[in-house]
């Protein structure tokens, strides 16, 4: 914790960010605690790379008790996988890939074609089927209330039944920090330590902790092309129609997922400063902007996590 | 960033202009962003309304957006220069007794939220009646459309006496009443000119400024013990006989040197150093996550509880407390078997017990109730199969809240306030 702030705040008080990292050590220790195998969900974007920080925390000097897993739809941005292999050896932890491609291969699921094609939704089959070969009972995710509302009244202990499903309507009563942590066998649990963080949150302790970040997330320039005032990167693994032409914008990332869906910004922030500046400043929430999936209908994301999904 | 947090819930029904206030907290401060405007503005319209429905912005639910009301507690997130503030949105009607009891928690402040030209209704008194159970430290009546009576300072006094009167029988800690109107924005924000005979702090105001640090209780040391650290580092000799017990600390101040007691134990020994991973800290208190080291080796692991010597929490198998009852697929009554989560020990209990249920509108005692059903409070004996090492609920929220789980179906049923241990 931030010796500056506890001395601005005056004696036993603690920053936000001190708070907020209490909560999360307190909750990845309880899983540590009551699950026999979980996992952390890891994707090498923002809100994955402050999670592996605060598992580093949790246990120091010890080492990360569960491996850390990413559901991977082969629609990658390169910078992003490469700075993922290497975070996850510099932990020290062992990484386990849930392939969407695999899946694909195995005839396990269809993906869809034409210019709305995207695997996002597969990604759920292919994590569903990964905790279930692991033997996983608890999987952490980045997830965060102010993301989106169906986030919003997600328990941070969110109980999975046999099939991966999330069901709104029944959950779990969650008082004071006294977490359930019981299941049966072949059910899990999906657990979110960081619920409370907005993402200024995310940026103050990235920069705080002096967190690398994957290149993207900085301002460069790239081919893009503008669907439903959505920037997308010009890419094969994307079918462009006749009216989307590709040009060279500075941009960067608000966040990472998989590339045929997730959208870049317009912006010239090179240093962490700029991008605190601008997130605290913008309008629009960050899957608003950048997320395509989410765009479907009002309860998108509700119906995908009710199947499963992160 | 050198904010605090303040975590408040609100509770009242949308007919209160609940939902209308949390917009105006929200829109006010800028933390509703375009594109979720557009969206609720879009619905609204969609759906033949009149007006924006700020509720859609809280109501996250497909359910709730179908039925226009809020049905589980929904968290939102807003700063000003000040503060920080997390939002437990919690449901009024009394069929959610259970959600508003998950929201209000973790709260340092509640605001209740009445229309003036109702007044107090049922729904406050039980409002306030579980602020003050779940021992909530500030309340806030926020007496609204304030609008709709011509901005009367006499309507005002008269529900401000009212309530006054029923709260002098709670135990309600720190009162503030507020007039607005959340739809024009009256006392919310800033200081409305259209009440000059109200001299208070609009309510952004007051919770921007309510003292919430004394409200942790800093005097009883208490270290749940969370888990054990061993590295097991082969080529690292200093980490060889490392043992450290991680935890947060659930009250009072622990400091390297200070002579701690281990529970069960009995035994004593000293703290030697309290390490985080960003290095050794001076001193330890509520909520710090910490490890600490101990000068002697003892047989320590979690759910164990680590406390001063002179200061320790009651040791006992025989507990009573304020239940809420949370589940519709069973009924407490004597005899009842549970599983008990307290801090960071797990147990079996079984009901000895039902001293009365309470009416939570009437705040009457049925001593003859032979069960609790669902959002139903009562006072409850308890017999563990383990000792727990509890205070009571009014002078330590943590170590003095439960939570009860079916082991049949493994979910929570109920919530327990320590009153007494035996």
């Amino acid at each position: 914790m931030g010796q500056a702030s506890q001395q601005a705040l005056g004696r036993y008080q603690l920053s936000q960010l001190d708070v907020l990292e209490a909560e999360s050590i307190f909750i990845m220790r309880e899983v540590a605690a009551e699950f026999e195998r979980p996992v952390l969900l890891f994707s090498g974007g923002k809100d994955s790379l402050v999670m592996l920080r605060l598992a580093e925390k949790a246990f120091w000097p010890g080492a990360i008790p569960f491996p850390v897993m990413h559901v991977d739809t082969g629609h990658n941005f390169e910078e992003v996988i490469d700075f993922r292999d290497r975070r996850v050896a510099e932990a020290g932890v062992r990484l386990v890939i849930a392939s969407v491609q695999e899946q694909i291969d195995a005839g396990k699921v269809v993906e869809s074609t034409g210019r709305w094609a995207s695997r996002n939704r597969l990604q759920t089959s292919a994590l569903l089927e990964a905790i279930e070969e692991n033997g996983f009972d608890a999987a952490f995710g980045g997830a965060r209330r102010d993301e989106e509302k169906a986030r919003a009244k997600e328990r941070v202990f969110s109980f999975r039944d046999e099939f991966g499903q999330w069901d709104p309507k029944n959950q779990r009563p969650e008082l004071w920090n006294v977490y359930n942590t019981r299941i049966d066998r072949d059910e899990h649990i999906r657990v979110f330590p960081i619920s409370n963080w907005t993402e200024l949150d995310v940026w103050e302790y990235i920069k705080r902790e002096r967190l690398e970040l994957p290149s993207i997330y900085y301002a460069h320039e790239r081919s893009v092309f503008e669907r439903d005032g959505i920037l997308l990167a010009d890419s094969p693994l994307i079918q462009r129609d006749e009216t989307e032409v590709p040009f060279t914008e500075t941009v960067r990332y608000r966040t990472v997922g998989d590339l045929t869906c997730t959208g870049a910004v317009k912006s010239t922030a090179v240093e962490l400063e700029d991008i605190i500046a601008e997130i605290a400043a913008t309008r629009i929430t960050e899957r608003g902007q950048t997320r395509a999936d989410d765009r479907a209908s009002e309860a998108a994301m509700e119906d995908r996590k009710r199947e499963g999904y992160f | 960033m050198t904010n605090d947090i303040l975590r408040f819930a609100t509770a009242g029904s949308v007919d209160d202009g609940k939902s209308t206030l949390i917009g105006r907290l929200l829109y006010d401060s800028k933390s509703i962003f375009e594109d979720q405007l557009d969206a609720v503005e879009r619905t609204s319209v969609a759906r033949g309304e009149e007006q924006t429905n700020l509720a859609l912005l809280t109501d996250g639910l497909r359910a709730e957006r179908e039925q226009g009301i809020t049905i589980d507690v929904a968290y939102r997130y807003f700063a000003t220069p000040q503060r920080t503030f997390i939002i437990a949105d919690t449901p009024g009607h009394l069929q959610y007794t259970r959600n508003m009891v998950t929201g209000a928690s973790t709260a340092d402040l509640a605001i209740i939220l009445v229309d003036a030209r109702k007044g107090l209704q049922e729904q406050s008194r039980r409002h306030a009646f579980l602020t003050t159970l779940l021992q909530v430290p500030h309340l806030v009546l926020a007496v609204n459309k304030m609008d709709l009576v011509d901005y009367s300072q006499d309507r005002f006094e008269e529900i401000k006496a009212e309530f006054s009167e029923f709260a002098a029988k709670l135990d309600a800690p720190d009162l503030t009443f507020v007039p607005i109107s959340a739809l024009h924005g009256d006392n919310v924000v800033s200081r409305s000119e259209n009440m000059p005979w109200y001299t208070g702090s609009s309510l952004l105001h007051h919770l921007e400024n309510v003292h919430i640090a004394s409200d942790r209780n800093l005097i009883d040391a208490r270290f749940p013990v969370q888990y054990v650290i061993r590295p097991h580092k082969s080529d690292d000799p200093e980490l060889h006989d490392y043992r450290g017990y991680a935890g947060q600390l659930a009250g009072g101040v622990l400091k390297p040197g200070d002579e701690v007691t281990h529970l069960p134990s009995g035994l004593s020994t000293r703290v030697s150093r309290i390490l985080t991973a960003d290095g050794e800290v001076p001193q330890a208190f509520s909520p710090m996550s910490v490890t600490l080291l101990l000068e002697d080796e003892i047989d320590i692991s979690r759910g164990d509880m680590i406390c001063r010597p002179n200061n320790t929490p009651a040791v006992s198998q025989d507990i009573e407390a304020m239940v809420c009852w949370m589940t519709d697929t069973r009924k407490l009554t004597p005899r009842t078997k549970l599983i008990v989560k307290h801090t960071t020990r797990t147990a079996k209990v079984m009901v000895k017990d039902l001293r009365y249920r309470l009416d939570v509108n009437s705040l009457h005692r049925d001593e003859q109730a032979d069960h609790l059903a669902l959002n139903e409070i009562g006072r409850v004996r308890l017999r563990s199969t383990q000792p727990l090492f509890v205070d009571e609920y009014a002078k330590n929220r943590q170590t003095g809240g439960f939570i009860l789980i079916d082991e049949a179906t493994n979910v929570t049923v109920g919530a327990g306030m320590v009153v007494k241990a035996e």
